[in-house]
């Protein structure tokens, strides 16, 4: 399995995101914005947390108009496997790959510390090693982690099941308490806790490692 | 050509940075203040001379990065 990780000016879980990509078995290699084209066999494109581009404009907007952007819309309309976490979701509604949007958080305070989530589906590749209903814990660092939609497409997300994780707690003002959702077709995941700071015993959590272990599956079930 | 773009978040998206300026208002003695809405200002300095086609470009940057029309409303304003 190969696992492809953006780096923009300013992503710093890049490397964090690749060895949690490399510890559930991936090869993977890391892939600067100004390239057009992802590199040949790429299973799964990892979209880091950060702040590309000082968080200039709107966080995640400039880094959704880089020229890799192209390669990664052509990776997923071709049914490839994508995830955006933390900065990495805001960049993939800014792409519009995913609906709605991130604003500042409600209570205005940049937000650091482990929160409770649920598991809200298992049919993705992503969830396949959780059950519903799991209460996990991943860490979040955001300022704008304040997911919003309009109530039609959060009624589309829930029906679809495409909620992946909400919040246990109101962490951030998000709608529904949204913590993370997906793609119409269940290939692409965005969620604003980090997985890749919870799957190692020494970072203090592995609630995130079956995320990666599961996703690293999918060559061998299809 | 210049021109001035006003970038809001739409009504009836919560504004947190808006509530906050409103509160720091009434701490300071400001009656009376009943909203603040706090949104961005871009100003460009174009080569386009015809103000139609200059309308046409920078409501097209508009729609493609200077607001993610998801959450946010904007208008465009030629200034000369």
């Amino acid at each position: 399995m190969k696992a492809a990780v953006l780096v923009f000016p300013g992503s710093n879980c890049d490397r964090d995101l690749a060895v949690a990509f490399e510890n559930a078995g991936f090869q993977v290699e890391m892939v600067w914005h100004k390239d057009t084209n992802l590199p040949t066999g790429v299973d799964v494109v990892g979209v880091p947390g950060g702040f590309s581009y000082g968080d200039y404009l709107r966080c995640g907007a400039i880094a959704a108009q880089s020229p890799i952007i192209a390669g990664l819309k052509s990776h997923v309309e071709a049914g490839g496997y994508a995830i955006g976490i933390c900065n990495g979701f805001q960049v993939l509604t800014e792409t519009g790959l995913l609906p709605g949007a991130l604003i500042r958080n409600a209570g205005l305070k940049f937000i650091c510390k482990p929160v409770d989530m649920t598991v809200e589906e298992t049919s993705s590749a992503f969830n396949a090693g959780y059950s519903i209903g799991q209460k996990i814990t991943f860490p979040v660092a955001h300022h704008d982690g304040n997911y919003i939609a309009q109530d039609d497409v959060l009624d589309r997300l829930e029906g679809e099941g495409r909620v992946a994780y909400r919040y246990v707690d109101d962490v951030n003002g998000s709608a529904r308490r949204i913590a993370g959702i997906l793609s119409e077709n269940h290939r692409v995941l965005g969620l604003m806790p980090h997985p890749e700071r919870s799957a190692d015993e020494k970072l203090g959590g592995t609630d995130g490692a079956p995320l990666f272990q599961s996703l690293a599956k999918i060559g061998v079930a299809a | 050509m210049k021109a001035r773009v006003h970038v809001m978040l739409k009504n009836g998206v919560l504004d947190p940075q808006g509530e906050a300026v409103r509160h720091a208002l009434g701490t300071l003695g400001f009656e009376g203040v009943n909203s603040v809405r706090q949104g961005k200002v871009i100003e460009l300095e174009l080569d386009e001379t015809n103000r139609e086609t200059a309308e046409a470009q920078v409501t097209k940057m508009c729609e493609d990065l200077l607001a993610n029309t998801v959450i946010e409303s904007y208008n465009v304003e030629l200034l000369s």
